[in-house]
């Protein structure tokens, strides 16, 4: 299972966890088993047409999915996935 | 005009104005909302010509509860008429906002001295930032100022110049071996462990971002309480470019000026141009790029103000090109030939776009415009290296005369 990383915004939704254990083989199979676990997040990620919302940045292995293959992005069994907000640089 | 709520840009919903940067349901981002003024446009005028010749002559119009002070004074830098430069652009009336004149020689200083008043009345005693050099100075110099400590995050390849900047003063500095985006990223993931600590431009990045909009105050109040037709400034994550534009929207509406929003035109390098592409494409969707550019202080390739930012270019009739590295060198030169100001990679970038625009017959001859010079060249001091000759000579007349026998004695 991979492991997801949670950010502080979305604790509360999640029990107060800071990551959680999630199957699937691709990003978004990952996070739709995570929805699964718990159903707030849905709301707060997915854009509902099968997307993420705008500002919501998913990182696997360090690296930004959409230099990857996106939502369809293959996830290996101990690989580690970060969910962060996009924030503005400077 | 008081700060009353962080709202988020996204769903509109409200949160106390506290260290938070981004909505709890959407991720949408924060930005400070204030209940409309209760004086009269002539008197805030009165208060704003009353108050000190630096940014906080503008705190009327920024998200602080007492009269904000710094250690270190900031803004009210020049608004220089550069007529040489109009000239050689076939431009009309041109207008050089000369940011280098700031403490640190960059616009950073304005966002860091807001974010830091307010962190200071928040309580926070640690002063950190993820940033491209130019802010890292800022933060650096303002911190040790207020007697501080400060953590710099600074992508590991930065100019030397803008590394050597942020350690003279005390400043704990963190090279990150990854790109800003990496910096950028890991700093966010700090900024959740340690709230104890201000990153000034994560959790406390609302009111950082309000320091920008003292930028066009000052161009507005500079010109005579008159509103420029455009306005050509650089894009990194689009944060100053969107409140260039917020600060002219506030002073409409509250009767301080006539007319409306300029014509906002975005600057970015051809290395990292993900907003000029969004553009381009008529899209607000911003697709992340791999930097690779020269104009590191604009090497922002996931902006997360982007999407904004390509919709007020369109709002506005403006827009937001893009320019090469060779483009930014002889920015660079133009700039410095033409008005004696010597600007950094961004403002080689922002001053390229300018002629971009002016060759390809965009600017009326009638306009009034504005350039924004956000950092000083001395900071990159690497793009003009073999761009001019020196001539060496013995201690000799003779050998002098000799070098420059056409020149005018």
């Amino acid at each position: 299972m991979a492991t997801v990383k949670l950010p502080t915004q979305l604790r509360d939704a999640a029990g107060g966890a800071t990551e959680a254990q999630a199957s699937g083989s691709t990003v978004a199979e990952v996070l739709e088993s995570l929805y699964g676990e718990h159903g707030e997040l849905r709301e707060r990620l997915s854009d509902g047409d099968g997307g993420l919302r705008r500002f919501v940045n998913v990182y696997l292995r360090g690296e930004d999915i959409r230099f990857l293959d996106g939502l369809e992005t293959q996830v290996g069994d101990t690989d580690e996935l970060t969910i962060l907000p996009a924030v503005a640089g400077g | 005009m008081p700060a009353d709520a962080l709202k988020c840009k996204e769903c509109s919903t409200t949160y106390p104005l506290e260290a938070r940067y981004v909505c709890d349901r959407c991720f949408g981002p924060l930005e400070v909302a204030y209940t409309a003024p209760q004086s009269s446009a002539a008197e805030l005028k009165r208060r704003i010509q009353a108050g000190p010749h630096t940014l906080w002559r503008y705190a009327d119009f920024l998200p602080l509860e007492g009269t904000p002070r710094s250690a270190l004074p900031t803004g009210f830098t020049p608004l220089v008429k550069a007529d040489r430069l109009a000239e050689r652009l076939g431009l009309g009336e041109l207008w050089v906002k000369n940011e280098t004149a700031n403490p640190t020689h960059s616009f950073k200083d304005r966002v860091v001295a807001v974010a830091l008043a307010r962190a200071q009345e928040l309580g926070f005693q640690t002063i950190a930032c993820a940033s491209t050099g130019n802010l890292a100075n800022a933060v650096a110099a303002h911190s040790a100022a207020a007697g501080l400590p400060s953590y710099v995050l600074i992508p590991a390849d930065l100019e030397e110049a803008k590394i050597l900047a942020t350690g003279a003063y005390g400043a704990n500095v963190v090279a990150i071996k990854g790109n800003y985006d990496a910096v950028n990223r890991l700093c966010t993931e700090l900024a959740g462990d340690r709230d104890d600590w201000a990153f000034v431009n994560v959790n406390l990045r609302p009111y950082y971002a309000e320091g920008s909009k003292t930028l066009a105050f000052e161009i507005a109040e500079q010109l005579g309480w008159e509103l420029p037709d455009r306005v050509v400034a650089p894009v990194a994550s689009g944060s100053l470019f969107t409140k260039i534009a917020r600060a002219f929207e506030e002073w409409i509406d509250c009767g301080l000026l006539e007319g409306e929003v300029p014509k906002m035109n975005g600057a970015q390098a051809a290395g990292c141009s993900p907003v000029a592409q969004a553009f381009e494409a008529g899209t607000a969707v911003c697709r992340p790029v791999k930097p690779d550019t020269i104009a590191k202080s604009l090497a922002i390739g996931n902006p997360a103000d982007g999407p904004y930012a390509v919709e007020l270019a369109q709002r506005t009739g403006g827009g937001v090109d893009a320019v090469s590295d060779g483009e930014i060198r002889a920015g660079i030169r133009m700039l410095a030939e033409t008005t004696g100001i010597f600007t950094e990679t961004a403002g080689g970038v922002t001053a390229a776009v300018l002629a971009k625009l002016a060759q390809r017959g965009d600017i009326d001859p009638s306009e009034r415009v504005v350039l924004c010079i956000t950092g000083d060249g001395l900071k990159t001091i690497d793009a003009v290296r073999g761009s001019f000759e020196v001539t060496e000579i013995e201690p000799k007349v003779s050998e002098f005369d000799a070098a420059f026998a056409g020149a005018a004695a």
